[in-house]
């Protein structure tokens, strides 16, 4: 069993957890990612490494309550334990050796982008940061985002905080403004990747994405998170979770990914229903 | 006196119109009555025929000896002498091309069933004992076994029973490798699986669940943590896939994910919360054993239909007889010389954003007819131009194999593979090209039995046992 060591509601629909697991906090890297099952018989999830605290032995996730499996696990709180919790799973982000990076991330994503922004940060790399939200209220990590970042812009797409619009308006800005970097690194819903991946096409700035599709074991055996990449069938959980962004298939990842909609919709329903009943 | 019946004592089943709706087990086993009729038709071979064909040696007429006796506790231990998962063996070794393959019954009728009574004597045992083992004596080395497949517990279990102290790791959250997340509840019950896991821990056997070695620790650090020798028994987990139009779409799964979501996911037991595809009709494309059991998996999540597509024709097909068997009288069907060519998609033209888009509709098949045989003796098949077909199906399982996963031998310096990814080993010893490490099972050999995975893993035991006590 894995402990819960600390639990912060970011904003109404996302939650950030510290789970005790000395195994993963002593290897994990930014762009990794874990799988975890809540209780026995559980799904098995998987969700990006948000942190890590090496000492402390323990691995940060920020997730949102999407589902029956995420409603689950926020309903657990400090000093509870979850039934599993394996990793790090995939592969690093690639940071070694850069000097100028933007980071767009959007939504929960941004929990992913974060770690990678610190690390450069750390490394004496200049991070530009993006990071846009639905609206003012769903607004997480900004003054995290701010100490990594050497520019942050935030963006709501109702203009409800910050300035309206989505993360594309900034960076195509910049760009039109003549502005370089070695790498975009994008992180969050799939259309926002793709059109990030589009908005920096014609630069030919190098640009990473992070994938996050239906996994079950996370180590290659079941290929139900397989994509489309330059055409190929590749892994997300051994190959990826990162991908160069000019080469996925966006449309073939966003179709896959309703794959078992109405079921989790109607699994989630039913576990709302449930805690309802017990309260 | 001998029974001369040329014919075994047929095993008792579930009716197929019964169990193709049910996941219970379809092989209810001997009772004991017909456990000691069929013990009396081995003749006890001086020369024992039956053990060269068994991969772990077994002592066969031995354990059949002592059935005859009814002394079933008795024929428990000569098994398990050889054996750790006599109960799994019993069920789903191909003893047809092994041990019964061999037996001189088998030359004018039928052999001694001694699968059958493998299983009966595996389950007396464990109906009636309380599994409690004895536990042995320690010798104060520690191994490491990677992986809680066949491979990794007969390797765990014959260590422990020379007094190591192993430590099996897991990276799934239930140890049992394919026995659990592969092989259906209809053919291997968990609670068999469950039981010889059990076993291994009350012999002092440590597992732990949730580390995917080369990620969470690497084998190098397994030898840094104290261990002295180290087997991995990884499997061939990664699934392959055809590389044609459509093996994106939605229904779509590879054998290993469908089978894994029944078996390991539990869909099989309605879990609310794994989703599969359930009803409908059904493509599996392939022909070996884990073809057959997606495909009698669909049956019995309620497909109203389930083909077999397999390329080659009926006397190719690489499965077992007795599979091939249960699924026709179960009432899947077999399109042979048939293979895929595109799997079609909905595509909704005046609606981007229906839900139904990119679902299956239907798998665009060709047929195919024998060549000449390769070099292995196998017939190739060879398309017929213009003989496409589509079949009218919406999931669709692709079940053409699978290859050893690269996470441990892409972190684990000195340890070499050959070019289709196994694990290069010398087959004596299971010992790797890296000192102290040894390998056994589909990660060595791809894709193969459970039985010969055992046979590996009791190699490799004896070998580190060996070069530990030097």
């Amino acid at each position: 069993m894995y402990r819960i060591t600390y639990k912060k509601s970011l904003n109404p629909t996302v939650t950030m957890l510290d789970i005790e697991a000395p195994l993963v906090a002593r290897k994990a890297k930014p762009g990794q990612f874990i799988i975890l099952r809540v209780d026995e018989d559980g799904e098995r999830i998987p969700l990006t490494i948000a942190g890590y605290d090496r000492e402390a032995g323990t691995v940060r996730i920020i997730f949102q309550i999407v589902g029956a499996t995420t409603e689950k696990l926020n309903r657990k709180e400090v000093g509870d334990s979850i039934q599993d919790f394996v990793g790090p799973l995939g592969t690093a982000t690639e940071l070694d050796g850069l000097k100028k990076v933007c980071i767009v991330g959007g939504g929960v994503g941004c929990a992913i982008a974060l770690p990678i922004a610190e690390a450069l940060h750390e490394m004496g790399c200049e991070v530009t940061s993006v990071i846009g939200f639905r609206s003012k209220d769903l607004l997480i990590l900004e003054d995290e985002f701010s100490a990594a970042s050497d520019r942050l812009f935030v963006m709501t797409d109702d203009g409800s905080y910050a300035r309206q619009g989505n993360v594309c308006v900034p960076l195509n800005e910049m760009f039109a403004a003549g502005e370089r970097f070695e790498k975009v690194i994008t992180i969050g819903p799939l259309v926002m990747m793709k059109f990030v991946v589009e908005a920096t096409r014609p630069t030919g700035i190098p640009c990473i994405v992070s994938m996050n599709p239906i996994m079950i074991d996370g180590t290659g055996m079941c290929g139900g998170c397989r994509l489309t990449v330059g055409g190929k069938t590749k892994f997300a959980c051994v190959d990826g979770p990162d991908f160069d962004g000019y080469e996925v298939d966006f449309d073939s990842a966003m179709e896959r990914g309703t794959m078992f909609r109405d079921f989790e919709r109607h699994a989630h329903e039913e576990t709302c229903n449930l805690f309802k009943k017990s309260v | 006196m001998p029974n001369m019946s040329p014919k075994k004592n047929a095993m008792p089943s579930q009716a197929p119109e019964v169990r193709a709706h049910n996941f219970d087990e379809v092989a209810l086993g001997y009772d004991e009555a017909t456990a000691l009729d069929e013990a009396a038709r081995c003749l006890n071979c001086k020369n024992m025929p039956c053990v060269t064909g068994c991969p772990v040696n077994i002592h066969i007429p031995e354990f059949i000896s002592k059935i005859k006796e009814c002394d079933f506790e008795g024929a428990y231990q000569v098994i398990n002498r050889s054996s750790s998962l006599p109960a799994v063996c019993g069920r789903v070794c191909p003893q047809e091309t092994q041990c019964e393959a061999k037996c001189v019954r088998g030359i004018k009728g039928e052999p001694v069933g001694i699968g059958r009574l493998e299983r009966f004597v595996a389950d007396w045992h464990n109906a009636h004992t309380d599994g409690v083992a004895d536990i042995p004596e320690t010798n104060g080395h520690k191994v490491a076994v990677v992986g809680s497949g066949p491979s990794g517990l007969t390797c765990a279990g014959d260590l422990a029973k020379k007094g190591y102290s192993v430590t099996v790791y897991e990276a799934l959250h239930t140890a049992g490798g394919v026995l659990v997340y592969g092989i259906p509840e209809f053919r291997l019950p968990k609670a068999i699986v469950k039981k010889e896991v059990d076993n291994l821990k009350a012999m002092g056997v440590t597992i732990e669940t949730n580390v995917v070695i080369g990620k969470t620790l690497t084998v190098d650090e397994l030898f840094e943590m104290g261990f002295e020798a180290v087997f991995i028994g990884s499997g061939a987990g990664l699934p392959s896939f055809m590389n044609i139009p459509g093996e994106s779409l939605k229904g779509v799964y590879s054998a290993n994910e469908y089978l894994t979501r029944s078996n390991l996911m539990k869909a099989y037991l309605d879990n609310p919360v794994t989703p599969i595809s359930k009803g409908g009709r059904v493509a599996v494309v392939g022909g070996g054993n884990v073809a057959m059991d997606a495909a009698r998996t669909a049956l019995r999540l309620g497909a109203e239909k389930v083909y077999i597509v397999y390329r080659r024709s009926m006397e190719e097909l690489p499965a077992r007889r007795e599979e091939v068997e249960h699924a026709i009288e179960e009432g899947v069907e077999f399109m042979l010389l048939g293979s895929p060519v595109e799997i079609l998609g909905y595509r909704n033209p005046d609606d981007k954003r229906d839900p139904k888009n990119g679902t299956v509709i239907g798998m665009k098949c060709i047929k195919m007819e024998l060549g000449e045989p390769d070099e292995r003796g196998r017939r190739s098949p060879i398309p017929v131009e213009g003989s496409e077909f589509t079949l009218d199906v919406d999931t669709v399982v692709m079940s053409i194999g699978t290859s050893p996963n690269p996470l441990i031998k892409s972190t684990t310096e000195g340890l070499e593979t050959n070019k289709r990814g196994g694990i290069i080993v010398e087959e004596s010893t299971g010992a790797t090209t890296k000192m102290g490490v040894y390998a056994g099972g589909d990660a060595v050999t791809g894709a193969a039995t459970v039985i010969s995975a055992m046979g590996a893993g009791k190699v490799a035991a004896k070998a580190i046992d060996e070069y530990l006590s030097k």
